[in-house]
């Protein structure tokens, strides 16, 4: 196969991830963010302690988590037929992406915002801010560096899940690569998507690296934690390190 | 007295009840275990002064700092602050409704962790309290910038907290806490995490804030430096329960009062079993009298100096003798008594050990027999 004969078809799959994967990140983040946020506020001693509310979260976003993509893709097929009108296509696959990546981003949520220092809700509390005021001024912002740490992953997750979306004849990098490297014999074909591939996911955790570091070196080590003391114990290890050499 | 005189001057207590908790019991229920942090505490709080509460950790203090604004929901009795019935708000729900929250904005709080948030620069943590009054934003930054400057941080109003030393974070939670004009600032060992001199400059401002603004503050602390250096009065807390309270004069006038020992020790033990060691507090004109040498005179007895210190204490001059008489306390009943007659506090020190209850100062007091003067 010529380059020539490759370039257009590379160009489609990778159209066809890049729309897969925005489309069901931002399904899953705007679904997931504050289904992540509900499961600390649910949880017992939590702002809204309701331990039912939380128990069935909890084991939605559980059974979501640890359904395998392909089955759950197959499951869901009424539910995107009724959603999308087809069950075929990258407009397909986006339905079960976005379903399989909700819950994925809601735990990560989860464990960012627990996270937050009591403290800081107390604080506000005493100012008289009531739950919302809490979430939106508190809760969310303190955790976006690790908010955007967990949005990276579930990119990267999402990549990944895309790759089985040939599956429903969604197209993609991945499809791609099973179709066309693996059967029909092409390797070159499978290596180039596959270098496509690393290059993508590289450059999306190194930009989602950048920004949470820049968020965190912005406020970071807010409160008097022990983060704080670890840091400061090691800068001046690393000065005497520099001075020996 | 001159020092009452002194201070009355620039005093701004009244006589008006701002803070009054009673009957306040707080119990945590955990796995079927109950601990009771407050049991039963009655606190009046003078509008314009600063209130001090100390004790060992584990005494009840949090709690009871946090029943003032209704962090930690009393499990029976009252908190009324500024005549309003807050418990009566707070409705029977874990959630705080409308009015508590409103009554809550009325209530300044600073924490020792400072609890400043990261994310926001030095400018928008003090804003924060503002923003949930609803206030417009050209009015949250001139009234930050005013606040800002008040605590002495105006040049810091774009930083961020990660970029300030201890004493500058606590500054900017003093500004944050006074941003919904207050009339009360609750303090939760504010200075616990700094250091001395940084101690003292945090404390100085919230004795300034309170001169300058007429600013109820009620802190809760175990060191006993920070009840010397700017409470009116103070209380101290022992299992839930407070032990003692009143102003600072009151209690150094209360003979055996633990507090009072803790807040002026003086040091010195019985040279022998057959001494006995009498602690000596003068406040005001019996200050002036020489009263050891007529002692001494009068009754021909050696008398031993173990002891002795002046300090202000609260605003309060205050003189403390440790002497040692020859003898034993049964022997001793006339001078003592003679002692007394001059207008001075007398306390006997006790040599028995006896240490229940006694305040994690720094220098534990001896042990003092309470031996009520009339």
């Amino acid at each position: 196969m010529t380059w020539s004969q490759m370039q257009p078809l590379l160009e489609q799959a990778s159209w066809e991830t890049l729309i897969m994967v925005g489309w069901s990140t931002l399904i899953a983040v705007v679904a997931g963010l504050p289904l992540g946020v509900l499961l600390v506020l649910t949880d017992r001693g939590g702002l809204l302690q309701n331990v039912v509310l939380n128990k069935v979260i909890g084991q939605v976003v559980n059974i979501g988590r640890s359904m395998p993509f392909i089955i759950l893709m197959v499951a869901l097929m009424s539910f995107t037929r009724w959603v999308t009108g087809t069950t075929i296509g990258s407009e397909a696959a986006i339905v079960p992406l976005a379903i399989g990546g909700i819950p994925f981003f809601a735990r990560l949520v989860e464990t960012a915002v627990r996270e937050v220092d009591g403290g800081l809700v107390e604080a506000v509390q005493s100012m008289g801010g009531n739950t919302w005021t809490i979430v939106r001024k508190v809760l969310v912002p303190e955790a976006l560096p690790s908010l955007i740490a967990s949005t990276t992953t579930t990119v990267i997750a999402l990549i990944g899940y895309s790759a089985m979306a040939g599956t429903v004849g969604g197209g993609g990098l991945g499809d791609l690569a099973v179709r066309y490297g693996y059967q029909r014999f092409e390797p070159g074909f499978m290596w180039i998507t596959v270098a496509l591939l690393a290059v993508a996911i590289s450059i999306i955790q190194f930009a989602g690296d950048y920004a949470a570091r820049a968020l965190h070196r912005r406020g970071g080590q807010g409160g008097a934690g022990p983060r704080l003391r670890l840091l400061r114990a090691k800068e001046p290890a690393a000065a005497d390190v520099g001075k020996v050499a | 007295m001159p020092g009452a005189h002194h201070r009355a001057a620039h005093s701004t207590v009244t006589e008006t009840h701002v803070i009054t908790t009673s009957g306040l019991t707080k119990v945590y229920r955990s796995r079927g275990r109950e601990v009771t942090a407050l049991d039963g505490v009655d606190l009046h709080v003078r509008e314009g002064e600063v209130y001090g509460v100390i004790g060992q950790s584990g005494a009840g203090k949090s709690s009871l700092i946090r029943c003032v604004n209704l962090l930690e929901r009393p499990t029976a009795g009252t908190v009324t602050v500024a005549g309003q019935d807050l418990t009566a708000l707070a409705g029977r729900g874990p959630r705080a409704g409308r009015e508590l929250r409103q009554a809550r904005s009325r209530i300044g709080m600073v924490f020792q962790h400072f609890n400043l948030l990261s994310a926001r620069t030095v400018q928008d943590n003090v804003e924060l309290p503002l923003e949930i009054l609803g206030k417009s934003g050209k009015e949250r930054s001139r009234k930050a910038l005013e606040l800002l400057d008040l605590v002495g941080l105006a040049d810091k109003a774009k930083s961020y907290p990660a970029q300030l030393s201890g004493g500058q974070k606590q500054r900017v939670g003093i500004a944050r806490a006074l941003a919904g004009d207050p009339k009360v600032l609750l303090s939760d060992e504010a200075t616990s995490a700094l250091d001395p001199d940084t101690t003292r400059s945090i404390l100085q401002l919230l004795r300034d804030l309170n001169r300058q603004l007429g600013l109820t503050v009620l802190l809760i602390t175990h060191e006993m430096d920070v009840v010397k250096s700017i409470c009116d009065s103070a209380a101290l807390m022992d299992r839930g329960r407070i032990v003692e309270s009143g102003t600072v004069g009151e209690l150094l006038a209360t003979p055996g009062s633990e507090l009072a020992a803790a807040l002026f020790p003086v040091g010195g033990d019985a040279s022998g079993d057959d001494r006995t060691v009498l602690d000596v507090t003068f406040q005001g004109e019996a200050a002036t009298q020489p009263v050891i040498s007529q002692l001494s005179r009068t009754y021909n007895i050696d008398i031993s100096i173990l002891g002795a210190a002046i300090d202000t204490v609260g605003g309060l001059q205050v003189g403390r003798m440790r002497i040692e008489l020859p003898g034993r306390y049964e022997d001793n009943v006339v001078p003592v008594g003679f002692l007394r007659e001059q207008g001075l506090q007398i306390d006997v020190v006790n040599e028995v050990p006896d240490d229940s209850g006694a305040p994690d100062a720094a220098a534990a007091p001896a042990p003092l027999a309470k031996e009520g003067a009339k």
